[in-house]
């Protein structure tokens, strides 16, 4: 970008080039990529023990672009590509930050993580407690995660209920631009292990985010905390959305849908699975009366069957309702010609909210 | 980093010895073994070195050393044996026959350096420091291992097999990229090299050329599964080569060869010449744990042929022999191993009197409200079993 602006406009000056630029910057639209590029970089810059490590995060800059040029600007020290086992990369992970590391990791794609798994459930999860809080695994696995974006088999899988299922492991999911940026640092600044869930569909979208803005607020500790608290994302009073990650835009899309035939759905992001906001969550529907619980991820056995559960256990007499799901069906991913009969849809949630008992 | 630096490694190290890349990364033609099962010296001819596979002996005063923690240790697996018939402790997967791998995994080291045990790596971990009660404590059912692996430099003994060895090569990773001169001993069993994380391990750290000591201990079965089950390799320190590091085969039951052949090991990491593969052949006396019946898979001459070849006899008969051992040196040892046994004796008749509160504390560095809410709800239900 800098570098077309200095040849359309050869005779300015340096520094009216980089004021130019950090303006432009400024006033573009950031992508969620973009968002945990930077945060990566400045997680970086911010603690020398930060390390980033993967298959192809080197050169290459990851096949997501996640990690583009930081390799090129921290040295292959700091970022760099692992030989292909997953298992080998969260395990010497372990490793690092037993010896003082923050090791920021990538899984390629949700489903090549399974290799790793034993290392996550068997150590990750359970060396803080094992030691008696003598060891802590200040450790960041980014996982890109669901579809929506035609990938093949094997790329699309939403794992996050055996991660959220696994006690010691936090469970953190991005929903916005701004929030990827947040919850990136705060992952990586946090003493316990986070599954950092990105969903791909997500990485090329764009919002107006002052990112320079938002480190400095996160650095000076003005940003507000993400992790568990649930987000706001649409209020609203008939009944409550209740959702995250890569499900958030669609439930967002139905919420605009339902007020033009005028019912006002309430949209809330988890962000965080683990630990999970009770508080917001319930506030929300006790005041709407109704719930929808909208998650990508099969349904049975879900993250979203946890939040139904505990919805209607602390809500019960609130609700007008039974708290419904809509949810990814109980089947192998169908990427990528049949997806879309799979992926929740903003008109099945209109469905499911036509189903919450309206009639007095 | 290139596949020339990678090359030029292995190259500059057999060159030093003058030995081809090929031949540094193969193991000896002969298990390394320097003592024979009485105890005598072996003829230099027949110590299985050769050229670029030489071992010196270790000093007298080494010797003594590792004598010392080889009785303790042995003293130390029969009286956890004996406290798990009485019912003190839950289980106990004894290294009985192995102590004289437990003891030169752990004292080839130097403080700074880390240990990566497994669970029938007590005596290693013993060797390497850590309170005999600390050591034991997950034994006795406790729900975490005992000790603080910072302060030791010693992991807790993994239970998931060949899982430590990638935690070591990372602890061996952090130290290169701070420019600490740290080196790891990560332990397995001849079972745990068909583990897919045996392969990782070894991979990882050859490629990143970690200072990181594979120490293979071959007692021969996975619980019941012989090695020919597990493995069509000619040895498992042939599995080296593929990973492009030296492998070494040493009598795991002579500890005057493992104390120099794994001395030699973490010099030759600590100079920056990458991992390597120790196998070790030893034999396991006793059954996996007291919950496993060993006669259902082996037949008793075959344990008895080993009695023959215990470590602990063995070096006792060297020093003896040596005029090293005085009745006096004797005594001390045998005062310190007895010491320890009683620590373990007083300290398993005890019971174990964690507070079930604390199972909340830890599962994360700060308790998460649905955790505190658990804790409370534990909390009033022994409140009401007390009232």
């Amino acid at each position: 970008m800098t570098a077309t602006t200095s040849h359309v406009n050869p005779n300015v000056s340096d520094a009216t080039a980089r004021a130019a630029a950090k303006a432009a910057t400024q006033n573009q639209p950031v992508t969620f990529g973009k968002a945990l590029n930077t945060a990566l970089a400045d997680a970086l810059v911010a603690n020398d023990s930060t390390v980033i490590f993967g298959e192809d995060v080197g050169t290459l800059g990851g096949v997501f672009r996640i990690t583009d040029g930081l390799t090129a600007r921290f040295g292959s020290e700091r970022c760099f590509d692992t030989p292909l086992a997953e298992s080998g990369i969260v395990g010497m992970a372990i490793g690092m930050a037993m010896n003082g590391m923050r090791p920021v990791i990538e899984m390629q794609f949700d489903a090549f993580a399974y290799p790793a798994f034993e290392q996550i459930a068997s150590h990750v999860a359970k060396m803080h407690n094992r030691t008696r809080g003598k060891v802590d695994l200040p450790m960041v696995i980014r996982i890109p995660y669901a579809g929506g974006v035609g990938g093949v088999e094997h790329h699309c899988d939403s794992s996050e209920a055996y991660y959220a299922h696994t006690p010691g492991l936090k469970v953190f999911t991005p929903a916005t631009v701004k929030d990827a940026y947040l919850m990136l640092r705060e992952a990586i600044d946090s003493p316990d292990p986070v599954i950092f869930f990105e969903p791909k569909k997500l990485y090329w979208s764009k919002e107006q985010v002052d990112l320079q803005a938002l480190a400095s607020d996160y650095e000076a500790k003005r940003a507000a905390t993400t992790e568990g608290t649930a987000r706001i994302a649409r209020a609203g009073s008939d009944a409550t959305l209740i959702t995250y990650g890569p499900s958030v835009s669609t439930a967002m899309e139905a919420a605009k849908l339902a007020a033009e035939e005028g019912i006002s759905l309430e949209v809330i992001d988890i962000r965080t699975i683990v630990p999970f906001d009770d508080e917001t969550v319930c506030a929300s529907v006790r005041k709407t009366g109704r719930a929808i619980v909208v998650a990508e991820a099969q349904g049975f056995v879900s993250v979203a069957s946890e939040i139904v559960a505990r919805v209607q256990e602390r809500c019960f007499h609130s609700l007008a309702a039974p708290v419904l799901r809509v949810t990814g069906f109980d089947i192998p991913y169908p990427a990528p010609t049949l997806e879309k009969y799979n992926l929740p849809s903003a008109e099945r949630i209109l469905d499911a909210v036509d189903q919450l008992q309206w009639e007095a | 980093m290139s596949t020339e630096a990678h090359e030029d490694r292995i190259s500059s190290v057999s060159k030093k010895f003058g030995i081809t890349p090929e031949d540094y990364m193969l193991p000896a033609r002969h298990m390394i073994n320097l003592l024979n099962v009485d105890g005598t010296l072996r003829e230099e001819s027949d110590q299985g070195t050769e050229p670029g596979h030489e071992y010196p002996l270790p000093s007298p005063a080494e010797l003594m050393d590792a004598y010392s923690a080889l009785a303790v240790g042995r003293r130390v697996n029969d009286q956890n044996s004996a406290l798990v018939r009485q019912g003190r402790m839950a289980v106990y997967p004894s290294s009985h026959g192995q102590e004289a791998c437990q003891v030169a995994a752990a004292l080839c080291l130097e403080d700074g350096d880390w240990l990566f045990p497994t669970y029938r790596d007590t005596v290693a971990v013993l060797t390497k420091g850590v309170a005999p009660m600390e050591v034991m404590t997950s034994f006795r059912g406790e729900w975490h291992c005992g000790y603080d692996p910072k302060a030791y430099h010693c992991a807790p003994m993994s239970t998931p097999l060949t899982t430590q060895l990638l935690h070591g090569v990372g602890v061996a990773h952090a130290a290169k990229l701070r420019g600490e001169n740290t080196v790891v001993v990560a332990m397995c069993g001849d079972g745990a090299t068909s583990e897919g994380d045996f392969h990782e391990a070894l991979n990882f750290a050859a490629v990143f050329k970690l200072p990181v000591i594979f120490f293979v201990q071959n007692n021969k079965y996975a619980i019941s599964v012989p090695l020919s089950q597990q493995s069509a390799a000619p040895s498992l320190a042939h599995k080296a080569v593929g990973y492009g590091m030296a492998g070494e085969r040493v009598d795991g039951n002579d500890l005057m060869a493992l104390m120099a052949v794994m001395r030699r090991a973490v010099r030759l990491a600590r100079e920056g010449n990458g991992p390597l593969l120790i196998e070790a052949h030893t034999y396991r006396m006793q059954a996996h744990t007291n919950a496993d019946d060993d006669k259902r898979y082996r037949e008793d001459s075959e344990v008895q042929e080993w009695i023959a070849k215990d470590p602990v006899t063995r070096m006792h008969a060297y020093l003896d022999d040596a005029g090293l051992l005085t009745e006096e040196a004797q005594a001390k040892i045998t005062e310190r191993a007895e010491a320890i046994a009683k620590k373990l004796r007083d300290g398993m008749n005890q019971d174990a009197n964690t507070p079930p509160s604390e199972l909340f504390e830890h599962v994360f560095a700060s308790k998460t409200t649905q955790l505190a809410e658990q804790q409370a709800l534990l909390a009033d239900e022994l409140a009401r079993e007390e009232a």
